[in-house]
């Protein structure tokens, strides 16, 4: 009975000194540990959630560096392949011109030479003709320097004619 | 500095109340109690003394004679007022034969407690009035001395201040971005246990931060005193969270939190439970209401019972020497009594855990508020 | 001899706790050993209920208790 009989002097001191003790720490102690503990979890959670953010901006921003990459690859593409298509057509067109120049020139040439050949076939005619007639002068003359050969050759001519 | 504190203290403590003394003792210790007559209830004496209380500390017998720091005995009379005055005034007397006048009370200790003594002695030499059981039937005064359980009470505050506030000062000086060190890397993890796993569980977001303080509070002064009653000797010996008292007044602390924040809900499950019919209703409100007291109850008989029964279990080991008289038995009964010394260093922590868990959890019931019905 | 009757009282109590937390404890190893990540919930309502029941038994203890000391 003794024993689960509570003593008032212990229940008295007790009492206050818990009450105080609890007050007292309370005030000086959990108060701040509580504070300073909540604080760095806050603090270590803001960092945590502050990096997880800026991962997900790196990650944004090599998507967003992949994507202009690619545009301006795409870009570049585009460009040479514009700038291809212009050479070409360049190359093509000046190569054009210069053939049908070519041509033309090679036609006018061609013309020139036809003409200057018709002018020199023309000169060698008249020429082979003036030659013709003196050389047959030359050799009429010699003929009919005899009066013989004059009748044989009238004759000739008339029998020709007959 | 705290620790120069703390000493100054327990030298002020020991110079003004602690003169030991040495001086011719009834048996009050285990190794010199006289066990050829009656082994029994000796050693049930013996077993019975160390868990109880006592108004000075003993520290060891020299010579035959026991040593102890005298602490202050501080009684209340109507008729002398407020008396204070060292328990070495008894001259280690526990049988009611030294008379002590103080303001003209006149009291004698019997049994670890004190009495207004008689006019004259009986043919005993005893200042009290005895029934047939040897119990005194004189007056007591009101007696708030400083016990041993007392300053066990005064050791176990002093020494969680001077672990905590360090603690504390360190977050102080360091802010909250400094990782703990000494004191505060120890603390911190049971902090967070109690707050976390204790008071947020079982109390709920919305209401654990009001009751984390003192169930931080009743935490630490529950496992510091239970590990101060594991030591034998001066600073620790006394049987204090094994005291019905001590466990009483923070039972009665939970009943007032427990019931002084309780909400809407909880006084209607206890008085008008919803979801039965009514005359369930009506059986139920008796029982509900002896179990708002059975609670708190059942916390002060747990930690009370759990301790004290530690301590009869060790102090019976330990007497298992003496009754069966033989040096032989020794090794058996420390082998023993340090399995059980281990059990109980688990369950100090264990029994601190207990109470602050089941407070939260009695907590949390009167503050939750259910949202059907 | 009331003194001893209050004992057998205080055994039969203790019986009845410990197998009554004998099977708290033994079902929460089966839940935990089913559900270990479940284990901290299952750990806190484990020592609730060892509480709980430990209470009751406690009880009776203290009733044998009462009777020892009148007794003797």
């Amino acid at each position: 009975m003794e024993l689960v009989t509570p003593g008032f002097g212990l229940i008295f001191w007790t009492t206050l000194t818990f009450l105080l003790l609890v007050f007292l720490l309370k005030k000086f102690a959990w108060g701040p540990i509580l504070t300073a503990v909540k604080d760095r979890e806050e603090s270590i959670d803001n960092a945590l959630k502050s990096a997880e953010k800026a991962r997900e901006e790196m990650k944004n921003l090599q998507a967003d560096n992949e994507k202009i990459l690619a545009e301006a690859r795409a870009e570049r593409d585009a460009m040479l392949k514009e700038g291809r298509e212009l050479r070409d057509k360049t190359i093509d067109g000046a190569k054009e011109a210069a053939k049908a120049e070519a041509e033309k020139m090679i036609e006018n040439a061609r013309e020139q030479i036809e003409m200057q050949k018709r002018a020199a076939m023309t000169e060698l005619k008249n020429q082979v003709a003036a030659l013709s007639i003196d050389m047959a002068e030359k050799i009429l003359r010699k003929e009919l320097a005899d009066a013989k050969k004059q009748e044989a050759l009238i004759n000739e001519m008339l029998e020709d004619i007959k | 500095m705290h620790r120069n504190i703390f000493f100054t203290i327990i030298t002020a403590f020991a110079i003004s109340f602690g003169n030991a003394q040495e001086h011719e003792h009834i048996t009050s210790d285990l190794a010199a109690s006289d066990l050829d007559t009656h082994e029994d209830e000796d050693i049930n004496a013996v077993i019975m003394h160390h868990i109880g209380d006592s108004y000075d500390w003993h520290l060891f017998d020299w010579k035959g004679h026991p040593v102890s720091v005298s602490l202050p005995v501080i009684v209340y009379t109507n008729k002398g007022g407020l008396s204070v005055f060292s328990s070495s005034a008894f001259h280690h007397d526990d049988a009611g034969k030294e008379v002590v006048e103080v303001n003209g009370q006149r009291f004698v200790k019997y049994h670890e407690k004190i009495y207004l003594a008689s006019q004259s002695a009986n043919e005993d030499g005893v200042y009290l009035d005895l029934d047939e059981e040897h119990h005194a039937l004189n007056a007591r005064p009101i007696d708030v001395s400083i016990t041993k359980n007392v300053a066990s009470l005064f050791v176990t505050a002093i020494l969680m201040l001077i672990i905590i506030l360090p603690a504390a000062n360190y977050y102080k000086r360091n802010g909250s971005g400094v990782a703990p060190k000494g004191m505060a890397s120890f603390l911190e993890p049971l902090i967070v246990f109690v707050r976390d796993e204790i008071a947020l569980q079982n109390i709920g977001h919305k209401h654990y931060n009001r009751f984390v303080p003192y169930l931080l509070s009743l935490f630490f002064f529950i496992w510091i005193a239970n590990m101060l009653g594991l030591i034998p000797f001066i600073p620790g010996g006394a049987n204090l969270s094994g005291n019905i008292a001590f466990t009483m007044v923070l039972a009665v602390l939970s009943l007032i939190i427990v019931n002084v924040n309780g909400k809407k809900d909880y006084w209607k499950h206890i008085f008008w439970m919803p979801g039965v019919p009514v005359p369930v209703r009506i059986l139920l409100a008796p029982i509900e209401l002896v179990s708002v007291f059975a609670k708190p109850f059942a916390l002060m008989i747990r930690l009370f019972a759990n301790m004290t029964a530690g301590h009869i279990v060790i102090l019976s080991l330990i007497s298992l020497i003496f009754v069966l008289d033989s040096i032989w038995v020794s090794p058996a009964a420390i082998i023993l009594t340090l399995f059980i010394f281990i059990i109980k260093v688990l369950v100090a922590l264990l029994q601190a855990y207990i109470f602050a868990l089941l407070t939260a959890l009695f907590i949390g019931q009167a503050v939750e508020e259910h949202e059907h019905h | 001899m009331v003194g001893s009757i209050a004992a057998i009282g205080a055994g039969l109590a203790t019986l009845g706790i410990g197998l009554g937390i004998g099977k708290v404890g033994g079902s929460a190893m089966e839940g935990i050993a089913r559900q270990p990540e479940a284990a901290g919930k299952i750990q806190t309502a484990m020592i609730i209920a060892a509480a709980l029941i430990e209470g009751a038994g406690l009880f009776a203890i203290v009733v044998a208790l009462l009777g020892t000391n009148t007794g003797a």
